[in-house]
């Protein structure tokens, strides 16, 4: 029963999506306003059901219910009872649902509270809001159904793959789908400013906290996704330039254009149509990646012919949707001009050059990403990889880096070069002192890295200089929240640098009692125990690392067995064991046992990394993400109008 | 080199390599849980480093640069897949032998083709893939110049 209801309510859903799409459109053409008034109670009614469709196939996998067709290949009786309520996400009908659950739910919370906006805008708003979600509607009704039946059910489930078997499977794609889909609100603000020709500042004020809220969860989602890489797969790399990562910073790139630029809208009334632009290239980008991921395309351009009809019905709802926006942007383009106008050297004009450089970095990346599955249609089978993104995107974020030094510390309109001049000296001098120490006593230190520390330290300076001078208790919150974030760039990029530039590794096959010396570690192998957790066996290595100061600390790395299920074969992940002390983290692996020239297996493949600063790199993720949700409280006007009533008062209490 | 038997880890004809190269590409979706399924010992130096600390950073920079064939986006620096392990060792030992890393690298791409390399080479498939960046940059650049106020002439009535 429970399938039945939760595809039943799923119908529901999307007939209210249907009626808030035509209620939406015959008032814009000039219907009357009853129409208009059925549209907020559509888009609210049709976010709880999908939610309540969603929460019964969390209910179905719970339960384990083996007779539906997507629980059976993708769960077990014997997983443990997060995985069972995560595994729901961690399939493709089961996300595709979760991400429309995010579109309707996004659609209701404007419908509930965007008041800022005009009444034809607002519904124009929704009713675009309603023509996206429809169509994922029809593709997970008609090509991904999440709660079809097995005509006979199998004794137990496949299981889920072990490496999805982890706690970041709870919270990364929930997150990063939540920023993902977030940015749709952006593109439907969009359409409806579009469509009603509102575009302005207030249009981008309401557009505003939508843009930094789904953009702090992208931050979160892409910085647990890399940390969840750099733990769980083994060999502590914390970002691979892999295709599925790309497709993730894509999105994350273009809300960062956007909030910025946003910013200058609603300050200043310019750049409009650049901000309107990336509104729709946001969540066009969020399009494009989850079609690749989705469609096939990615493991190889063959197993896009093993699902075709998804990846086909994927594409025309992207086609529909991006060109549908991209025309009504190009018939609007006479009456949208771009606004005022500034001078270069202004802080309109350094975010000019943020959004620039940030969407050549977006286009690079997308460029990457796409090239080796173009020429591979065309016959050419190549490769894109970190090497190329540190030539080609490194220089240009760097040089985004140094502009955003400059840009918080220009004014509005028009500066002077010499007044920006005079702000800078002590940001200079913390950049020439790390630059000068690397070169004298940080050995080979290569080009990038060694630029990545020098700008971080420039940046770290810097991005604290606009609160230099102020009353910082009457300082805005979205100055904290700005600050904030720009210093979470110069964390980040320093422990980047720092982990490429010093990283120690040592690979070893060890006998219990050998010492291996890593970094300022002596690590002791004390031998290896077989382990049982709930669904895999796996051998504990215990392992013992003591600092030239005395510290002694026990690590215990796992190689981990999960048993095949139902037929599949058996699968080996490596649980690391991390060590993380305030100059970095010791990071060791488990791995095969080795085998001596006389045949017995006494000795141990050990993998041990010392990475200084790494976590410096989520840290600034994090604080990022920290920034951006103060200028959110910021902009949400909370407090702005605490204090606008409390300055009213003492006003009012000096007036004569 | 080391004398371990090439011919059977690495087939040299060049005429069987597009066929080998299509069976791993064909195969990777089967080999992602990346299992040591075939209990062979790993050779040598897919797990242990080269002696001398010059040579081994040598060799770690290269093997971040190949791509694990049979796995999915990872190098062979980063990868439990028994043939990323041999081929680390085959990195690690031309270096030892005193071969330079380009030699090894146009070894490797004569074998495998660029698929093998994560940074592509300069030529006429991939000209638009280094140049696109510099096109959109000159692009954008040129679009967002037009924004700025020339002279102060037009101070506010840019308001257009």
């Amino acid at each position: 029963m429970i399938a039945e209801l939760g595809l039943a309510l799923l119908w529901i859903a999307a007939a209210l999506a249907c009626l808030s799409l035509v209620a939406g459109t015959l008032f814009l053409r000039g219907g009357s306003k009853d129409l208009a008034a059925l549209v907020r109670p559509a888009s609210v009614a049709q976010g709880v059901l999908t939610a309540a469709a969603f929460g019964l196939l969390i209910a179905l996998f719970v339960r384990s219910d083996m007779s539906v067709e997507l629980v059976a290949r993708n769960s077990n009786s014997l997983k443990p009872m997060i995985f069972k309520v995560a595994g729901t996400w961690g399939n493709h009908e089961g996300s595709m649902l979760l991400w429309l659950m995010i579109l309707s739910l996004s659609g209701g919370l404007i419908a509930i509270f965007e008041k800022r906006l005009r009444e034809d805008t607002l519904v124009a708003t929704l009713a675009a809001q309603a023509a996206l979600s429809l169509g994922f509607f029809a593709f997970l009704l008609f090509s991904s159904n999440p709660f079809k039946r097995l005509p006979v059910a199998p004794p137990d489930g496949q299981g889920l793959n072990p490496l999805l078997q982890d706690i970041g499977l709870a919270f990364h794609p929930p997150t990063l789908y939540v920023g993902y889909v977030g940015l749709s609100v952006a593109f439907s603000f969009a359409v409806g400013a579009l469509i009603t020709r509102e575009i302005g500042p207030a249009f981008a004020r309401a557009m505003r906290p939508w843009v930094l809220g789904s953009w702090i969860f992208l931050t979160l989602g892409i910085t647990a996704g890399s940390y969840w890489a750099y733990y769980e797969l083994g060999w502590g790399g914390w970002w691979f330039w892999d295709p599925v990562e790309n497709v993730s910073l894509i999105p994350w790139l273009a809300g960062a254009a956007l909030l910025h630029s946003v910013a200058v809208t609603a300050t200043r009334n310019a750049l409009r149509a650049w901000t309107v632009m990336l509104a729709v290239i946001g969540f066009s980008m969020s399009m494009v990646g989850t079609f690749i991921v989705r469609s096939g395309l990615l493991t190889s351009v063959h197993s896009f012919a093993v699902d075709p009809e998804r990846g086909t019905f994927l594409l025309a709802l992207m086609a529909i949707y991006i060109g549908g926006a991209l025309t009504l942007f190009a018939l609007r383009a006479g009456s949208v001009a771009e606004g005022k106008k500034f001078a270069l050297l202004s802080r309109e004009g350094s975010l000019v050059i943020n959004n620039l450089l940030l969407t050549t970095i977006l286009a690079l990346v997308l460029l990457g990403t796409l090239y080796p599955i173009v020429a591979e249609a065309m016959g050419e089978k190549i490769s894109v990889g970190p090497p190329y993104y540190n030539k080609v995107a490194g220089p240009l974020a760097l040089i985004l880096c140094l502009v955003m030094v400059a840009g918080p510390l220009l004014s509005w309109r028009k500066d002077d070069g010499k007044r920006l001049w005079s702000r800078l000296p002590l940001a200079i001098f913390a950049g020439a002192v790390v630059l000068f120490g690397l070169v004298l006593f940080g050995g080979k230190v290569g080009i990038l890295p060694l630029l990545g520390m020098t700008v971080a330290g420039v940046v770290a300076v810097a991005s604290l200089a606009p609160l230099w001078g102020r009353n910082l208790r009457r300082t805005p919150l979205p100055t904290w929240g700005m600050v904030t974030a720009h210093f979470g760039v110069a964390v980040c990029l320093a422990g980047m640098g720092a982990e490429s530039a010093f990283i120690k590794e040592r690979l070893v096959a060890a006998a219990p009692g050998d010492v291996v010396k890593v970094g300022d570690f002596a690590v002791k192998f004390v031998g290896v125990k077989p382990v049982a957790g709930p669904n895999y066996t796996a051998i504990e290595g215990t392992l013992v690392a003591t600092t030239s100061s005395g510290g002694s600390f026990t690590m215990r790395p796992e190689a981990r067995t999960f048993p095949g299920l139902m037929g599949t074969a058996p699968t080996e992940t490596n649980e690391a064991a991390l060590l993380t002390r305030p100059g970095g983290q010791l990071y060791a692996v488990l791995g095969q046992p080795v085998t001596s020239d006389d045949g017995s297996a006494d000795r141990y493949q050990i993998r041990l990394w010392w990475k200084p600063l790494v976590w410096w790199i989520w840290l600034g993720g994090a604080l990022i993400a920290v920034g951006a949700s103060l200028s959110l409280l910021g902009r949400a006007q909370l407090l702005n109008i605490w204090r606008a009533r409390r300055s009213r008062k003492s006003q009012e209490r000096f007036a004569p | 080199m080391s004398g371990l038997p090439n011919s059977i880890r690495f087939p040299a004809k060049a005429g069987i390599q597009s066929v080998v190269t299509l069976a791993l590409v064909l195969a990777a979706p089967l080999a992602i849980p990346a299992t040591a399924q075939d209990r062979l010992p790993p050779a040598p130096y897919a797990y242990q480093q080269l002696k001398d600390p010059a040579q081994e950073a040598r060799a770690k920079a290269l093997m971040e640069e190949l791509r694990c064939l049979v796995c999915q986006g990872q190098s062979i620096a980063d990868s439990d897949a028994p043939l990323a392990g041999d081929m680390r060792h085959e990195v690690r030992s031309k270096i030892a032998a005193g071969e330079s890393p380009a030699e090894i690298k146009t070894w490797l791409v004569a074998r495998y083709g660029n698929w093998v390399s994560y940074d592509p080479p300069f030529d006429g498939a991939t000209a638009l893939l280094w140049l696109g960046p510099l096109l959109f940059l000159a692009l954008g650049g040129w679009l967002a110049f037009g924004r700025f106020r020339r002279g102060a002439n037009d101070d506010e009535g840019g308001e257009a």
